[in-house]
């Protein structure tokens, strides 16, 4: 330890210090190792004050994504549509998936499942490239981390938003009006942006060590949405598979959210009196808040656990 | 050299005072990983027979950007740091600024060191006015503080003499009002330990006085200031004590006239 060796050392400890080696030096004046990982708590409180931060970012993100295109943020709205567009035709009208849906609902049915699932596609896209992607304003400023995939999924929420005065409208056109199950759209989307910010921090503590990942997502993203029944419902196709088959597809989070959420704007889908109708697995409410909560805190721990190495690519 | 070396020793018996240390940097390594270094990474059939040969990362090559060094800087020093392209100043700073972990030795500062830049932070698709209140945030103040702020940075960078220029985004500016709005923006917020790389030689020649004016400022109210510039001249006006890097090692550290003019004169002691 002893590295004080040349001659002329304007680092050397005087006075009273002298003859101190740089550790001993540091511990006596109390420094801090410069970049250690925090603890847990006081990462909290940092990442709270960087709120204001994660909320301009987020939205200056939004802002300059669409800068280029003349329709500007209509974008955000259209190409989802085009997609439901296509979906309504191939698997709607083609494969006839609209006639295991009470009259007309099939639409709004379908729109509901490809915006939320979609909200968590990207939010898991851009949490995959959020460190990669950033790595110059890493290594420049100081900001818990987290902040990033957070922002990402702000972005992705903002997006989504705007989406929905789209989907109430594609609601309402389905003739389905308004009733008090809408209130249960807020809780829903809650514990589905906790669920999307989990997995977009471990996405992206992934993403930031192994690159190749985001050439894998994509696929990943897409099995997930046919798996998920996102365009087609599931549960009609495999009411003879075994039960655990069945267990296993009403777990998934993506369909436990599209159920919520579907259940939420359009309850007519699930009235058990009309002679075609969806039936809603059982417990979803319960699946959302574990998933939402579980995945968050494991999503937060994972992430904080890598904090100090993020900077190196 | 050892002249002076006795001199100083002479005078620290006389002063006898233990000084403060605000960055002690005990043996250092910083190490990058650089992905898709190597030859043909993007080939298949190299990465196949990467694959099947060796179990990892062919195309990932390590750098070895800092090999040791050490040194302790302590209250109200200015400090220079000098050196080739590429000779690992600016990844020390960094690396004091803990945004690059090391791979060996330690840090240790006094309260949290920045780095004066927010390039990255700001966004050119945006209009200057958003990307100050973007910068202020990044750098950790708060909305109130932005805006008591706002008007100071912008008249400071001069952006608005020639018009209403803040109001359009920023990929229309000339590189030079990019450079004065960045450089406005980072110098808004005071520091403890400063470092500043090559900040100083940006805009025409009043904006370069006005930075000059605002860096004497900072280091007022900054315990430590470091300087990383390939101009001697803004080394030898601002810091007292400079310490020379070379392809990651330590090669000299003193006071500034006796360093920089042995670096100019290309002797390596």
């Amino acid at each position: 330890m002893s590295t004080v060796s040349e001659p002329v050392s304007l680092s050397a400890p005087r006075g009273a210090d002298a003859g101190l080696t740089p550790k001993q030096l540091a511990d006596k004046y109390g420094l801090a190792v410069s970049g250690r990982r925090p603890g847990l708590i006081s990462y909290t409180k940092q990442l709270w004050a960087r709120r204001h931060f994660i909320w301009a970012f987020a939205t200056a993100r939004l802002v300059a994504q669409y800068t280029d295109a003349k329709l500007g943020q209509l974008w955000q709205v259209v190409t989802p549509l085009l997609n439901c567009g296509v979906f309504y035709l191939v698997f709607g009208v083609i494969l006839k998936s609209k006639d295991n849906f009470p009259e007309g609902t099939y639409i709004a049915w379908l729109c509901i499942g490809v915006f939320v699932f979609q909200f968590t596609q990207n939010a898991v896209q851009s949490g995959t490239r959020a460190i990669a992607d950033n790595l110059g304003l890493i290594r420049a400023l100081h900001f818990p981390r987290a902040s990033l995939p957070i922002a990402f999924t702000v972005i992705q929420l903002q997006q989504l938003l705007i989406s929905m005065v789209v989907l109430v409208v594609t609601v309402l056109a389905a003739g389905i009006a308004p009733g008090r199950t809408w209130l249960l759209v807020l809780p829903a989307l809650f514990l589905q942006t906790l669920f999307n910010t989990g997995v977009s921090l471990v996405m992206a503590r992934i993403g930031s060590k192994t690159s190749d990942i985001s050439q894998l997502i994509p696929f990943v993203m897409r099995a997930w949405m046919f798996l998920s029944g996102v365009m087609f419902s599931i549960q009609d196709n495999i009411q003879h598979w075994p039960k655990y088959i069945q267990t296993l597809m009403a777990i998934n989070p993506a369909s436990v959210y599209m159920d919520l959420l579907r259940h939420a704007f359009a309850p007519v889908i699930y009235n058990k009196h009309l002679p075609a109708h969806q039936t809603l697995p059982p417990h979803q409410w319960a699946y959302g808040l574990a998933w939402g909560v579980g995945m968050f805190v494991v999503g937060y721990v994972f992430f904080w656990k890598a904090e100090e190495e993020y900077g190196r690519g | 050299m050892a002249d002076t070396d006795l001199s100083k020793r002479d005078l620290v018996r006389d002063a006898d005072v233990a000084r403060q240390p605000t960055v002690v940097v005990d043996d250092v390594h910083i190490v990058y990983r650089v992905h898709g270094a190597g030859s043909g990474k993007g080939s298949a059939t190299s990465a196949m027979s990467r694959i099947i040969s060796r179990k990892r990362a062919a195309g990932v090559r390590e750098v070895h950007a800092v090999k040791g060094i050490s040194f302790t800087a302590y209250k109200g020093e200015a400090i220079g740091l000098i050196g080739s392209n590429g000779s690992g100043k600016s990844t020390m700073l960094a690396a004091i600024a803990g945004l690059l972990p090391t791979e060996k030795g330690g840090i240790y500062t006094n309260g949290q060191p920045s780095l004066l830049g927010v390039n990255a932070a700001l966004m050119n698709e945006l209009t200057g006015e958003r990307n100050v209140i973007l910068g202020c945030l990044a750098m950790g103040m708060t909305p109130a503080q932005v805006k008591a702020r706002y008007q100071e940075i912008v008249d400071f960078s001069g952006i608005n003499d020639k018009g209403d220029f803040i109001s359009l985004p920023m990929r229309t500016y000339s590189s030079g009002m990019g450079a004065r709005l960045r450089f406005s923006i980072a110098a808004a917020k005071t520091h403890d330990v400063l470092l500043i790389d090559e900040a100083l030689a940006t805009g025409d020649q009043a904006f370069q006085q006005r930075s000059k004016k605002r860096i004497d400022e900072l280091r007022g109210s900054a315990g430590t200031v470091f300087l990383v510039s390939h101009d001697n001249n803004s080394i030898r006006e601002v810091c007292e004590r400079t310490i020379w890097i070379e392809a990651g090692e330590l090669v000299m550290d003193g006071p500034t006239e006796e360093v920089v003019g042995r670096y100019e004169r290309g002797e390596r002691p």
